[in-house]
């Protein structure tokens, strides 16, 4: 008995022990994310002894991301690691990766607010291999001095996805919808022939964290987007004002997507209900959605199209999708020359191995590399057309929201207060957090 | 017989008292008889008992704490770069109106959840000390609802409430009242069976005579109440009312999950979250706004932890000195 309880005691202390190690261990990764390490080393064409480790953004693309990494060991020895942020975590998990000794190499700076904060952990990307291989400037960003801090890696569009063939069902065109008056003269149809059809205009317009963006980043783009061509100015960073002249425009079409979808707008504030999902399924012939969904809906609806935000302003019958990204890479400056070098090695790789940029496309949409895979996104392909009509591009001023997550919060919080009491009293609280907001947040962002 | 007992029970208790820390600890390992085999390897290897534990401590606990308090005194980024402003931080903390907002509504709800969760505890552990029957079930299904965590919590029950409002085509989301009163309900629902079993631990060390004396004084059941059984579970009240006002303080995940600070209203230019806490404000400094703001938010945690810790010894203070020796 006693050598029993002394047995019990050391293995106490020795599980004690082992703890205290296991939490001392700086290799272990975060639990926010999944991990692909691989070193099979003595590959063929190993240029350094460097390796890689890429702080993914889109939990969506992890799979995708671990696969190139895989192949690029496989091929070349070089250890890569992809980590991914669990979703809606970035800046969370990137504040604690970069913090430690194995920090990532290659990592997101997306905005313009991300290039102030993370701007001093760039390499300036000008003149390197993978910077050569961009087709087009459009989607990078430099810092105030001129330092090409982040490259696009892929761009996206967002827009009004309609499903055609339900248009058909009930007795509309898509050529119909030209301008915001054509396309409420649509909706407004579907929606009150909702229970004869069997589906509705618009999926539901949740205002959960889940869907909310769709409305207070996206949609919200419409009002920036046309302010910025009023003044004649493209934003290269943030306001410290708008003026908000386009409001009505944006409640045009919030309205319209409100008061025509499967679920009344009173439902919206908690949500639960599942809008790809209703879209995938021919329950609804609109969504609000971007590029990002046609893997979803490349299926169940193949004829998917996206067309402009239609709001009613002067000369939109030649508006085109909104175009841009976030996706934006960077490389750590802070680094070691090994990891820099073999990071742009990997980078080069992605855009101009035929097998690996063909697996990105397919999960990013398109590449803006010269000799990266063509896309087979079909909403790319609709931005793309309408940019060869010659119709107007609306890049994304969203991106330019200051302390963006604070700024949405208190424009949901008013848009629940309107979506439940549709009063002008309540839109003027929608209109004090869309522009009064703005200002307060860059100041807090800024002062 | 009796005497006999009383006399083992005095003797016994007095070498409580006088037995050193290593008497206890031969006493808890090895019996009677261990004073050879454990005493002078104790001497010997007292620190691989006591190392791993304050090696955990320090590198969990007091290391990280002083770093924060130097970080509430920087401007920074990433921990390991930080620059040394000052009381710049502490400046704008004060001077932010959503801070000092959500620090009179913490109060607020600590002390109106501190006042409902100890009556409706004590109110059920004192209905099943009575001998109910089944008053195990009882007691087992009251103290479930504390294993789950905050945020599913939360979830749950902003399903429940916004299940009942959306009858009435709203949400939780959109009053600030029902928000407080959603939160002040879940957080009854998750810790009154919690001190409930703490009360329950109470109630069972009132020594049974001094209840029968009273019965026998002709004291009525309210009397008894006031006069014998809560002045001796005065340990308990300490207790329970320290845990909930601290609890109070520090909501953070049920906070996060039912209402995230919403609705938001914007008042001279600020935007206002009606029902955010003190722990969600000091989070959504760090994370919601720019990285510039990450020491304000860290000089906001420092004055946090100042305020619960001195709230939590002044309550302490307090109620052990109403409590009474047996």
């Amino acid at each position: 008995m006693k050598n029993l309880k002394r047995v019990l005691a050391l293995s106490m202390v020795g599980c004690m022990f082992a703890g205290v190690l296991a939490g001392c261990n700086n290799n272990s990764s975060s639990g926010s994310g999944t991990e692909s390490k691989t070193n099979t080393g003595g590959g063929s064409g190993s240029s350094s002894s460097g390796s890689v480790y890429w702080l993914n953004f889109k939990p969506e693309s992890d799979e995708v991301l671990q696969d190139v990494a895989k192949m690029y060991t496989d091929e070349t020895g070089v250890p890569v690691k992809v980590i991914t942020a669990a979703s809606g975590t970035y800046e969370q998990t990137l504040s604690s990766e970069m913090d430690k000794s194995e920090a990532p190499t290659m990592f997101v700076i997306g905005n313009s607010a991300g290039v102030k904060q993370w701007g001093s952990y760039a390499l300036d990307l000008k003149d390197t291999d993978v910077a050569k291989e961009l087709s087009t400037d459009a989607y990078n960003l430099y810092d105030a001095d001129g330092k090409l801090v982040s490259i696009g890696y892929c761009y996206e569009a967002y827009g009004i996805i309609v499903n055609p063939d339900l248009l058909e069902t009930a007795g509309h065109k898509l050529d119909e919808i030209t301008n915001f008056d054509t396309l409420k003269t649509v909706v407004e149809d579907i929606h009150s022939r909702a229970a004869e059809l069997g589906f509705d205009a618009f999926t539901s317009c949740d205002m959960d964290d889940s869907s909310s963006w769709r409305f207070t980043g996206h949609l919200a783009n419409l009002e920036y987007y046309y302010e910025e061509k009023a003044a004649g100015v493209t934003w290269t960073e943030a306001p410290a004002t708008i003026t908000g002249d386009y409001l009505p425009n944006y409640k045009n079409l919030y309205d319209l997507c409100i008061n025509n979808s499967i679920s009344a707008p009173s439902e919206l504030a908690t949500g639960g209900h599942d809008a790809s999902n209703q879209f995938a399924t021919g329950k609804a012939a609109f969504t609000v959605q971007g590029s990002w969904e046609y893997s979803t809906y490349k299926d169940t609806v193949p004829n998917a199209a996206m067309i402009p935000y239609y709001c009613g302003v002067e000369g939109e019958e030649n508006a085109g999708l909104n175009c841009g990204t976030e996706n934006c890479w960077a490389v750590n400056s802070k680094a070691s020359e090994e990891d820099q070098k073999a990071t742009l090695d990997f980078m080069y790789w992605c855009v101009t191995n035929a097998d690996a940029s063909k697996k990105l496309v397919d999960t990013f949409g398109v590449m803006p590399y010269k000799n990266a895979a063509a896309s087979s996104n079909a909403f790319l392909k609709n931005a793309s057309d309408y940019t060869d009509k010659g119709n107007y591009v609306m890049d994304w001023a969203t991106n330019y929201q200051p302390n963006v997550n604070e700024y949405r919060a208190a424009l949901v919080s008013a848009l629940n207060a309107y979506n439940a009491d549709q009063s002008d009293a309540n839109w003027e609280q929608v209109r004090a957090a869309f522009v009064d907001g703005w200002a307060t947040q860059y100041q807090a962002a800024n002062g | 017989m009796a005497d006999n007992n009383t006399n083992q029970k005095t003797a016994s208790q007095s070498e409580k008292k006088s037995e050193t820390f290593f008497d206890k600890l031969r006493r808890i390992f090895g019996g009677q008889n261990a004073s050879y085999t454990l005493k002078r390897p104790l001497r010997k290897w007292w620190l691989l008992f006591m190392g791993p534990v304050t090696a955990a401590f320090i590198i969990g606990f007091v290391w990280p704490f002083i770093q924060g308090i130097y970080l509430s005194f920087c401007n920074f980024r990433l921990v390991s770069d930080a620059e040394f402003i000052g009381f710049d931080n502490y400046a704008k903390a004060f001077s932010d109106q959503s801070f000092m907002r959500s620090f009179w509504y913490t109060g607020l709800f600590a002390l109106t959840s501190l006042v409902i969760i100890n009556v409706l505890a004590f109110a059920v552990a004192l209905a099943l000390t009575q001998n109910v029957r089944g008053s195990n079930l009882f007691r087992t299904v009251f103290f479930m609802p504390n294993l789950i965590g905050g945020i599913v919590l939360g979830y749950i029950w902003s399903m429940i409430f916004d299940g009942i409002l959306s009858n009435f085509g709203t949400s939780i989301l959109q009053n600030s009242t029902w928000g407080f009163w959603g939160l002040i309900i879940l957080i009854c629902w998750q810790q009154i069976g919690y001190m409930m079993i703490i009360y329950i631990a109470g109630l069972n060390a009132v020594p049974e005579d001094m209840l029968e004396a009273a019965k026998i004084d002709g004291a009525t059941r309210w009397q008894t109440l006031w006069k014998v059984t809560i002045p001796n579970v005065m340990p308990s009240i300490t207790i329970c009312t320290f845990l909930s006002l601290t609890n109070g303080f520090k909501l953070f995940d049920q906070n996060l999950a039912l209402t995230g600070g919403q609705p938001i209203v914007m008042q001279d230019g600020v935007a206002i979250k009606q029902t955010e806490m003190l722990a969600l404000n000091i989070y959504s400094t760090f994370y919601g706004t720019n990285t510039a703001a990450r020491g304000t938010a860290q000089a906001k945690a420092v004055i946090f932890f100042i305020l619960v810790a001195a709230i939590g010894l002044a309550q302490l203070a307090y109620t052990r000195k109403k409590e009474v020796q047996q």
